[in-house]
Parts: structure tokens; sequence; C-alpha cells
């Protein structure tokens, strides 16, 4: 049997709006993965302490402050200092078309912004997580 | 008894209908769904006649629009006296920034004023703290400091507009700045008007901005309901909040119930502090969502009307007819807005305006079409603020009261709501109350199973979202950005840096540990917060001493 895929979850940053992110916790856990959510304001170290500690193979970061363009890049760049730049990082929230760019090329694989399908997240974390 | 007689009559006539002329109508054309439901999932029925209102008499549920239970509403001639309050949530970078804003607003017929803060102030923490970095000005203005404040309303005359702040944990502190404000512009407190949300039980369950542990917010918020019944009285000192509970995936009835559930928390407490009713259920306020399904909507407006006004008459006692009006402002749904074909959003505002104003609203915030993306930009704003204008000066319907009274299927769906409500109630009481219920988990977990719910159902296409799940097209969103400037966070960072090298150190130093013994002991805390404001204490500071005394809160971590 294949390994579960792991994913961590998490809500850097000041703002409070966990709906997204709790829709997407929930709907990788029912398409059988592993789910671990931090809850809110997370500093990027705490979630990449977090992340390293439970092994996981992706993380996904939601923020609906617009204080993505610093905390995303953050998390990235502390994860590749710790040796572990190999979890994939997917973002989250409201994000302006033009920011993706910058954020893909600061090492975000994915970005996904309102009214994306479930079905797409999912099958991104699941293609994208299982070489690791 | 010839109302039994005419229930018996329509009933023969409503069974032959349905075996005769509805019968042909579903054998030549089937209905388009197996079931219909409102955006909350309640199903809902083809058609709804008198028969689903049979014993429940006219005064007692609907009564005279200004008279007890107030369900058609608060005021005798509603908006033919005056129309609601157009006040637009507005906030974005420094407070120059938003400021100028305000004005812009004004000039375009806005009538009351509401200010968004960032989330730094939301969270009571200084532009220049290390939590701040990366939000400053990004989802509304940055107060930090007396100085802020000032900046924010200067040229404005707040002896006559009426100023509302969604600002929550740190309430005390901002309205401290406020009333300072006021006071440094020589108008009295007893002129001003306005409303601090000061909703920190709904942080818990849903917005999840707060500071402290639930007690020791309580007796904060307390604390103002005391300060203001003596020395703001015409000041609303909470809005009791179901907008955040909506918008993170409540329904309908989950808003309605824990929105009332809370309210009557507050009074509780109040009660405890050994208040008297009748001294502050008056200034109480509440705040509602209009989301997408409009006889919902008013329905649930008008059973909070009614469920707010027998309960704190009966439970409650309150005697002063003042206490039992349920007053409220409403937004329209942010998280109904889609970033897909945005201009789309400026027609769902407009019904879930209507449907505000349909349920007899006392002010209202049109979302603006580009807020799927960022704080909207000025053209944007004037769109949503002219939806408002036409509610009011073209559509007809501000010209007479409750105009969806007696709707079968309106009254039969607030008698649903309500009834659902007291179901809710029960349960929290069940669970050990409001804030037992928020250590449990148990409205965040209600919350989010809603939340999940709603987003199958637009995966699963059994809803369907305009230009989301169906209706496409391939095309860029057209979408001016605005940008939070580098000069306005350096600007703010200095104007900081030189009121914590030039204010009076020693007078400070006291102010802010006189709030800490305050805060020890068990005084209203509101004249320490305004001697520490006075004092130029920065609003970091003054959250901190708090910080430091009542402890932080860690919320049930569930999905």
């Amino acid at each position: 049997m294949a390994k579960k895929i792991r994913v961590l979850i998490a809500k850097p940053g000041l703002d409070g709006h966990d709906r997204g992110a709790k829709v997407i916790a929930r709907a990788l856990r029912d398409a059988g993965m592993e789910v671990i959510y931090t809850g809110l304001r997370q500093m990027p170290e705490d979630i990449v302490e977090a992340a390293v500690q439970e092994d996981v193979d992706a993380v996904g970061l939601s923020c609906l402050s617009g204080a993505h363009m610093t905390l995303f890049p953050e998390v990235v760049k502390l994860l590749r200092r710790r040796k572990a730049g190999d979890i994939v990082v997917v973002g989250g929230g409201i994000i302006p078309e033009e920011d993706i760019p910058k954020l893909k090329k600061a090492g975000i694989k994915g970005v996904f912004g309102p009214g994306t399908p479930l079905e797409e997240i999912v099958a991104f974390f699941r293609e994208e997580a299982k070489g690791r | 008894m010839a109302e039994a007689e005419d229930l018996r009559t329509l009933g023969e006539k409503l069974r032959r209908w349905e075996s005769t002329t509805l019968k042909e109508a579903l054998a030549s054309m089937p209905e388009r769904r197996r079931e219909f439901v409102t955006t909350s999932s309640r199903p809902v029925r083809r058609l709804y006649t008198p028969l689903d209102l049979a014993g429940k008499p006219y005064a007692e549920r609907l009564g005279n629009p200004g008279e007890f239970p107030f369900t058609r509403g608060i005021h005798p001639t509603m908006y033919r006296g005056r129309l609601w309050t157009m006040r637009m949530f507005a906030g974005y970078g420094s407070a120059e920034d938003t400021n100028r804003r305000f004005k812009y607003l004004i000039g375009h017929g806005e009538t009351g004023l509401s200010v968004a803060f960032d989330m730094p102030t939301l969270y009571g923490y200084d532009t220049d703290d290390p939590e701040a970095v990366g939000e400053f000005g990004t989802c509304g203005v940055a107060v930090s400091s007396l100085d802020d404040m000032r900046i924010l309303f200067r040229g404005i005359d707040v002896g006559s507009i009426s100023t509302s702040m969604t600002i929550n944990g740190p309430a005390n502190a901002i309205w401290a700045m406020y009333l300072a404000m006021a006071e440094s512009k020589g108008v009295a407190w007893t002129r001003l008007r306005g409303t601090i949300q000061n909703d920190i039980l709904k942080e818990y369950q849903a917005q999840k901005e707060w500071l402290y542990p639930p007690e020791p917010s309580m007796r904060l918020v307390v604390d103002t309901f005391e300060f203001g019944s003596k020395h703001v009285p015409q000041w609303n000192t909470i809005s009791i909040s179901g907008y955040h509970i909506r918008e993170a995936g409540a329904t309908a009835a989950q808003e309605l119930a824990f929105t009332l559930a809370n309210g009557f928390e507050y009074v509780r407490w109040g009660i405890d502090r050994g208040l008297r009713v009748d001294d502050f259920a008056p200034r109480l306020s509440f705040f509602f969502n209009a989301h997408n399904d409009l006889f919902e909507e008013v329905a649930k407006y008008r059973a909070a009307r009614r469920i707010w006004a027998r309960e704190i008459r009966d439970a409650f006692g309150a005697k002063n007819p003042r206490s039992w009006l349920l007053r409220f402002h409403t937004q329209t749904a942010g998280v109904s807005l889609t970033a897909q074909q945005p201009e789309v959003n400026i027609v769902r505002t407009t019904v879930q305006g209507l449907a505000a104003v349909l349920g007899g609203t006392q002010s209202l915030h049109t979302n603006s079409y580009d807020e799927a993306y960022q704080v909207p930009h000025e053209k944007a704003v004037r769109l949503a603020l002219r939806t408002q204008q036409i509610l009011a000066h073209e559509s007809g319907v501000a010209n007479t009261v409750d105009p969806l009274g007696g709707s079968y299927h309106l009254e039969w769906l607030t008698d649903q709501l309500e009834e659902d409500a007291y179901r809710y109630f029960d349960r929290i009481q069940e669970l050990g109350g409001v804030i037992a219920s928020i250590r449990k988990g148990f409205f965040q977990q209600e919350i989010a199973n809603s939340a999940y719910r709603y987003q199958r159902e637009i995966e699963d296409k059994e809803r369907t979202i305009v230009g989301v799940n169906d209706f496409l097209v391939d095309e860029q969103p057209e979408v001016e950005p605005l940008r939070i400037t580098e000069a306005s966070l350096r600007a703010q960072l200095e104007r900081l840096k030189r009121i914590r090298r030039r204010r009076d150190a020693k007078k400070h130093a006291k102010a802010l540990d006189r709030l800490r013994k305050a805060c020890e002991g068990d005084e209203n805390t509101m004249p320490f917060i305004l001697d520490a404001v006075r004092a130029q204490a920065t609003l970091g500071e003054t959250c901190d001493v708090m910080r430091e005394v009542f402890g932080l809160w860690e919320e049930p971590l569930l999905y």
C-alpha cells in the first residue's frame, strides 16, 4: 500500500479568516491524506518547525490579509535553511494575479485563488507531493 | 369560528388543486429539481398558503411597526421618516490615506462613517511590532496612537456624523483614543454618536481576532457598557455581530441563533455586574450579514427582532421599550463575492442590499465588486454606494413599512428560523452556556461543518454559483489594483518613533502602571485606559499591559 501523503495546513500572519484553510484541510483528509492543522497566527518559524517535526510532504499556506508576499517566501526560505526544501509549499487566499509569478519564482509550487474547485487543489497536492 | 371554517374550505380547495391542476402541470412538465433549498440548505416547499400560518395571531406574531414584538420594524414609519444610514466600511494604509477616503465617501453622499482597521491594530499591536510585519494597512487602516486617530478624523465633524468602528479585542483602547480625539477637538462626549463592535464572543466563535481569554475579555466589555451609560450616552458600546459567524460558513439559522445567544450572554454579564438592564440594553446594537437568499435573509432579520424583544422583556425584565428594540447594521456577504467575472458582484450585492432594506435595517454597507481581490478602489466603492442610493430613491421599496410582511412564504420562514434559534439556545444551555460551548469548540465545529457542506454543494454542482461552477467565460478579470505604499508605512513608523521619543516618559510610565493595577483589581478599566492614551501610550503598549495581566487565549484546534 502506498504511503499516505502528509500535509500541514497553516495560517501564517495575523488574519483570522480560517474558513478556506479548514475546508481545504477537510477536503484533503476526505481524499485520504493525513492532515495536520496548525491553527491561526503562526509565524513562518513555527510553521517550518511543525513541518519538519511532523515530517510532512507538503505545506498548504492560507493568507487573506494581503501579507502573502512577505510570509509565503519566508516559509520556503526557512524550509531550505532546515534542509527541508523538498517539502512542497502551496499557497492560497486573496492573491492578486500579478503576485502569482513572483510567488512561484520564490518557490511556492502552486497558488490558488477564490473559487478554485477543491478537486483541482486535491489533485495538485496528490501530484506534487507524491514524489517526495 | 369563521376562520376555522375558512381554513377548512381552503384545505379542501388545496387538495383538489393538488389532485387536478397541479398534477396535470407536473405531468406535462416536471419541476427542475427534486428538492429546492435556500442558501442555508433549508428545503423550501412549492407553495405557502394561509394554512401555514394557521393559529398564529397577527397581533402576537407581527404586531404593528414600532410596537412589540417589532417583527415589522422598530419605527412606526420606517424609511418614510428617515432612510437607513449609508455607511461604507473603509480603511487602508495610513490614517492620512483613510482620511482621504472618508472625505471622498462623504462627498459622494454617504451618511455615516465606518472604520476598517488593519490586522495588527485588530490584534492590539503597533505597526512597528515584529508580529505586524507585512500586514501594515492591507485590510484596513493602521491606528497605533492617539496621533493616528487625530489624523484619521482631521477635518471631519465628529459631533455631527456618527462613526462605527470594527474593533473588538482592543475596542476599549481604540474607543479611548476616539474619545480623547473628540476631547481635543472640543466636542463633548454627550454629543458623540457611533458604535464600537466590541463583540468578543463571536471572535472566539468565528472571526478569531481575540487578545485575552473569554472571562477577562467579558469583564472589559462590561466596563465599556458601564462607562458608556454614564459618560457617552448616545454611543452603542457593542455591535453584537452575526456577520462574521455567517462569513465563516454558518447558515442563516446559526447566524441568528449564535448572535442572539451572545447578546443574552452580554446582558447576563451586565446584570451580574450590578447594572440595571434598562441602563445598558438600549445601547446594545446588532450587525447581520445579507447573503444571497432574499427571503431567508429578510425572515432572519424579522425573527431576530421578535426573539430579542420577547426575551429581553420577559426573561430579563427590561421595562424600557428602547431596551426591546433590536437595532442592526447590515453588510452584504463578502464571502459571496466571486473573483471570477467580478462585475457580476454588483448584481449580487444589489439583491443582498435589497434584502437588508426589506428586512428593516438601520444602516447598510454594500460591498464593492473588486473585494474578492483587495480593499476596494475608489470607483468600485462609489458604485457600491450608488447601489444603496438606487434602492433608496428609485426602487420604491422604501415607500411602505415591511413591504413583504404577510407573504405566506416569508412569515413561514420567519417562524421556522425562530424555532431553529430556540433549538440552538437549548443546545447551548445544555453545554453549559456560551463560554463553555466556545471552550468545547461547539460553535466552531457547527460553523466548519456548514462551510464544508456549502463548498461540497458547489463542488457537486448541486448549487449554481454564476461564473464559478457554471456560466464561465475565458477572460482575465479586469480589476484596478490598490496597493499600500511604502511611503505610508515609512511615515507611520517615523511617527511612532517620534511619539515614543517626545512624550513625557514619567507620565506615560505612571499611567500604564495605574492601568496595570486597575486590571489586577476589579475597578472599571476605562478611565485608566483613557489616561494611558492621553499620556501617549500606544495601542500596543496599552494592550501589552492587559496581555500581561490577563494572559492569552489558545483556541481548540478543529476543522
